[in-house]
Parts: structure tokens; sequence; C-alpha cells
């Protein structure tokens, strides 16, 4: 189990290294970081010797291992427009936005069992037939438009929730700010994190269903009703521990994505989460920023795939996490 | 009274436009205690009948017609909690492959429990003592170390062993067994087969074995039904069937067998397929194979007759014989 674990540690600094050196590449790439800092009425010669102080004439690996340095010690750059350490910056944005991915994992666990399970059991029923329909529509429709939609029903025409920011928080354990303790703000994260999971419910009740299915017609599961066994216990103990092996390893990588995903669902829902950050920083050329958020949002990726590998092996017996570290 | 008392059953499967008949007709009878021995080439409905058996045919299958008696309760028109009452309990199945027979996530004593809890009011550690008890009648060593075992760490004659321990849970009057050595080793085949015999004997329990292999039933049975293309063809004591078939199809099927040629020489194989079940002949469905074939056979269906000391389903039963009568004293 250990050398699983450190095996698996290993290969997720290996994937650290290629995100954070794709990562510092754009930064060169992103135009001249001197325009951003002094502006136009210095002199060229001022900026010559302003690019020989900050390092920017050295080589590219010298200025990549001097980054990577820096990085390891939670050093990410200054924030040209907070003036700020970035990884301050985005640390302080970062509650908001894992909430707002909680609350639609929330959603999408809370609701793609039941359904997808539904429909896999009584795929012929008029209400299968509608979960399947709509699941459809809701893979299509990109996520920023479901968002507007929804804006408009239940903002505006229903008047039910509000539309934007994430009204009234309470701050926890220190630096926590959580949606999660007032009813305000429960109202406020409804709408972001049902639009949030638009996409990835509708995917994953596809996927339960497709996998509870072909489960459905193996040969335990037949031999379970031969011993007699009631249906539910069949459905629920047999049937869907098998389904939900291969739905947690595809969950995992899901989960990072929607990471991704919230920089759409936070722009229209004004949410003041990391998403938000990073497109203003785009807006800004606020190129440490950027450089940064990449690399955080890549390190919550990689983390959540290795949490995620790991209980794979807890919950299928048939991965031996002690042998395979060997 | 017999344990099973099966009259005209037909089982059909439902088409996108029509239906197809996988069993036709089928009447047979099972003492208690009786082992019956049902052969036939792939595809001739033998699997299907133990599924029907079960009344566990999955969709598109389904039962059009006859009765199976269970000790008198026609079980092809029990509800389904009726019947659950019945499967696992007093009528058991032991299925084809032991590797994906078991569920992979479940260790062998959840498995063995949730049986028995299933139709008896027992607790775990009492439902546990008794899987113990039957596990060590199925020769498996240290018992109670198994039940914390997960299926893939186990090997396919063990987990065959398991499976039939299984069925022998909760006493079953009867147990079918599809086929139960196919998917193993050579040399377990027989040690599996010896061990359902001993057991099926002492415990008296009534078996249905669902094999295409005649020497199996050769040993294991005493009466055997042949099927082909989803109708008996003949049917009799094990051992009249064995020397003296009365079907040319069973005469084929004895013929083919290695024993029955000398080294060397080819295999007597019958020419031929069996027809798909949504083409099957008019008349006898063996007639397009069949060497002693005459112009009635492809128009009109041989009803099952009492020959010699079979039944068997064949026009030309009477010539054939007085012909192999004739070879013989020639």
């Amino acid at each position: 189990m250990l050398a699983y674990l450190v095996k698996r540690v290993f290969q997720a600094i290996a994937v650290m290294l290629v995100i954070s050196l794709v990562g510092f590449a754009i930064q060169d790439n992103l135009g001249d970081p001197l325009r951003e800092l002094v502006g136009q009425s210095v002199s060229e010669e001022v900026r010559q010797e302003l690019r020989d102080e900050l390092g920017l004439n050295d080589s590219f690996l010298k200025q990549y291992t001097r980054f990577l340095g820096n990085a390891l010690q939670g050093d990410l750059g200054t924030s040209y427009f907070f003036k700020e350490p970035a990884l301050d910056v985005i640390l302080k944005k970062l509650p908001a936005t894992l909430e707002l991915v909680l609350g639609a994992t929330l959603i999408i666990v809370g609701l793609s069992v039941p359904l997808g399970v539904y429909t896999a059991i009584k795929p012929n029923t008029i209400l299968s037939r509608l979960i399947m329909g709509i699941s459809i529509v809701g893979i299509s429709i990109p996520v920023f438009l479901t968002a507007i939609l929804m804006i408009f029903v239940f903002s505006v025409e229903f008047g039910w929730l509000p539309s934007y920011g994430r009204g009234d928080v309470v701050t926890v354990f220190g630096h926590w700010d959580t949606n999660f303790a007032t009813l305000d703000g429960w109202a406020h994260i409804l709408l972001p994190s049902l639009a949030l999971a638009s996409i990835m419910l509708p995917l994953f009740v596809r996927l339960i269903r497709a996998e509870m299915m072909e489960v459905l017609q193996s040969e335990y599961v037949k031999y379970a009703k031969a011993k007699g066994i009631r249906p539910f216990r069949i459905y629920f103990v047999h049937a869907l521990k098998n389904t939900l092996l291969p739905v947690i390893t595809v969950g995992g990588v899901q989960i990072g994505t929607m990471v991704a995903y919230t920089i759409l669902t936070e722009t229209v829902f004004q949410w003041p989460g990391m998403g938000f950050m990073f497109l203003e920083a785009v807006n800004r050329v606020d190129t440490p920023l950027i450089v940064a958020y990449l690399i955080v949002v890549g390190f919550i990726f990689v983390l959540t795939n290795t949490v995620v590998d790991l209980i794979y092996g807890l919950v299928n017996p048939t991965v031996n996490l002690a042998r395979m570290g060997a | 009274m017999s344990l099973l008392s099966v009259r005209d059953l037909t089982v059909k499967f439902a088409m996108r436009d029509n239906t197809v008949t996988a069993l036709d007709n089928i009447s047979f009878d099972l003492a208690k205690g009786e082992r019956l021995g049902i052969v036939g080439e792939s595809g001739a409905g033998k699997s299907i009948t133990g599924f029907a058996l079960m009344n566990l045919l999955s969709r598109p299958g389904f039962i059009d017609n006859g009765k199976i008696l269970f000790e008198g309760e026609d079980i092809a028109n029990m509800s389904d909690a009726q019947m659950r009452g019945i499967r696992g309990n007093r009528m058991a199945m032991i299925f084809q492959d032991p590797m994906v027979t078991l569920n992979p996530v479940l260790t062998i004593g959840q498995q063995m429990v949730e049986t028995l809890m299933a139709h008896r009011k027992l607790s775990k550690a009492e439902a546990e003592q008794i899987a113990v008890v039957k596990l060590r009648e199925v020769y498996i060593p240290s018992p109670e170390e198994r039940l914390a075992q997960y299926p893939h760490e186990l090997s396919g004659g063990m987990r065959q062993r398991i499976i039939i321990a299984m069925a022998l849970l909760l006493d079953p009057e009867l147990i079918i067994a599809d086929e139960p050595t196919t998917a193993l080793d050579v040399t377990i085949q027989a040690d599996i087969m010896e061990l359902l015999l001993e057991l099926c004997q002492s415990n008296k329990v009534g078996l249905i074995l669902i094999t295409h292999d005649l020497g199996v039933v050769s040993q294991m049975t005493e009466r055997t039904l042949v099927m082909y293309a989803g109708k008996i063809i003949e049917a009799g004591r094990t051992r009249e069937i064995i020397n003296d078939p009365q079907h040319p199809y069973t005469q084929g099927l004895i013929n083919a067998l290695p024993q029955q040629t000398k080294p060397g020489m080819r295999l007597k194989q019958i020419p031929g397929n069996m027809p798909s079940l949504t083409a099957i002949p008019a008349g006898c469905p063996f007639s397009p194979r069949c060497e002693y074939v005459r112009d009635h056979c492809r128009t009109t269906r041989p009803e099952p007759v009492q020959y010699a000391h079979v039944e068997v389903a064949c026009h030309e039963v009477n010539r054939l014989h007085r012909e192999n009568s004739e070879e013989q004293s020639a």
C-alpha cells in the first residue's frame, strides 16, 4: 500500500513538472512584461536595465529553474494588478470555487445514481424516456447558455432566486468563507451549482445507465436471481457496486474538469471565485496570475486523480494496492 | 408422485415482428432423487430448458404454453415472489462458468450468507456456520478463511466447488446443472462430476444435468433426454440410449465419439449443422442431415413412440432397426 502510494506521488510530481513547464512557457509568449510594469514613458535603456535586473535576459532553462525553485517555496510570482503574491490572490478566491464545485458534485452524485439506476432497470417507461431525452438536451447546451436561461426563468421571470454573487457568507476556520451556513448563501449557490452540473449530470446518468444495463446482463446477476435474492438487493448490492467501479474512475477526472468549467459559470453568475478571477487576469494580461492559476488548477487535477485512484483500489477487491507497488 | 413433471412446455422468443420457437412441446418427468441428463448440440435448447424450469428466462424469451409441475405446483404460472421462494431454496442451479458466476465485489461468505438469509430466518453467525459445514462437504480446505475471500482469489475448480456448496445450502430437492464442467480444466472436470454425483446420491437430491458430453451422461445419470432443434427426439434409460440408440441423430452422436473410431482414422461426424431456430424444416427437424431420410420425413413431423426400451421420434425407426440388425447378422 505504502509502496503504491509513493509510486503514485512520484507520478503526480512528474505530471506537475510538465504542467509547470507548459505554464511557464506560456508566460514568455503573452507579451512583454515590461509594458505592463512600467507603461510607455520609460526609455529603452532603462527598460534594458530593468530586464537584466529581473533576469528576463537569462536563458530559458535558467529562468525556468528559478521559477521552479520559487514555486517550491510557494512563490508563484506577484500579480501585476493586485501587487500581491499570485498564490495569495488565488487562495483567497479558492473557497468560492471549491464550494461551487462541491455544490455541483452533490447535485450530480445525489441525482445521477437514482436516475441512472432507474433508467437502467425500467428502460421502457415514459419517465425513463423523458429522463434520457432531457439528458441529451443537457449535454448539448453549453453551460453559459444553460446558466443564462436559468437566470431568465428563476431570477427574472419568477424572481425566486438571486442571479449573481455569493450573498451572505460566513467565515469559518479563519479564512474560509462558506455559503452553506445561511439560507441566503444556499439560495445564491443553488443556480450556479445547477448550471455547473448541467453537463456532467446527464453524462453521469447516461454512464451509470449504460454500465448498469451491462451489469444486469451478467452471469452473476442471473445467478443471484437463481438463488432467490430479492430484486432490491440484486440492484443495489450486486449490480450497483459493480456499476460504480468504472464510474468512480471517470468521475475523478470530471471533478477536475469541473474546476475548469467554473470559468464560464462564475462569469455568468459574477461568482467571486478563481474562474472569474482568471478571466479578469486574462483581460488585464496579468501574466503571473494566469500562470499561477494554471498551476493551481493542474495541481487540483492531479490531486483529485490520485485520490480517486486510491479510493478505487479500496473499493475494488481485485485491485491489490500492496502488490501494485512492487 | 414425481418431483418434477413437465407437460407440453413451449418456449418462444419474441423477435421484431414474429416469434421463434425455442422449445417445442417438451414433456418429461423426474422422480425424487432421480438423475436426468439432457444432451444435444449447442443451440438444441438444453440451457433454455434449464432456465425455463427455474422460470428465469430473460427477455425476449417467454414460456408460451405448457405446465411445469414441481411437487404438484405449476411453476410456469407462479408470481415472481412465489418463484423467489423456490429458487435457490427447493431448486438450485449450477451455472456453466464459475469464473463469471460469482459476484466479483462480494466475498464468498457474503454470497453464501445472503442466500441462506433470503430463505430462512437466521442470524449472520448461524448462516456462516451452515456455510462452513457445506464448504467442508465439498472438500474446500480451511473453509472459515474462504468466507472472507473474494472470488478472484480462488481457482476455477475451487469456485465451482463453492457454487456446488451454495446449491446445497438449503438442501434443495432438485439441482439443475448447466454444463458445470465445460469451462474447467480437463483434470478437474472428473473431480467435480464425481463430487456432484456423490453429493446428489448422499443427499437424495434430484439432478438435471445439461451437457453435450455423452460420456459424462453415462456416468452420472439414470435417464437421458436427447434434444434436437428444441425437441426431445429420444428419451429413455441412459444405459439403453448409450448402448442401443434408436434415433439416427443419437446414433450419429455416439458414432462421433473418438472411442468409436480406430486411432488415426477420421472421426465420423454428422454432416451439416443444426438448423437455426428461425428456419426449422417442416416435418422431422433432422431430415436434412439424416442418411435414412424418406419423403414423408420432410413433410410430416414424427411423434414420439415407444420403441425397444426408449421413446423415439422417428418415422423410420422400424426400418432402421431392421437394417441395422441385418447388417450385424451379415
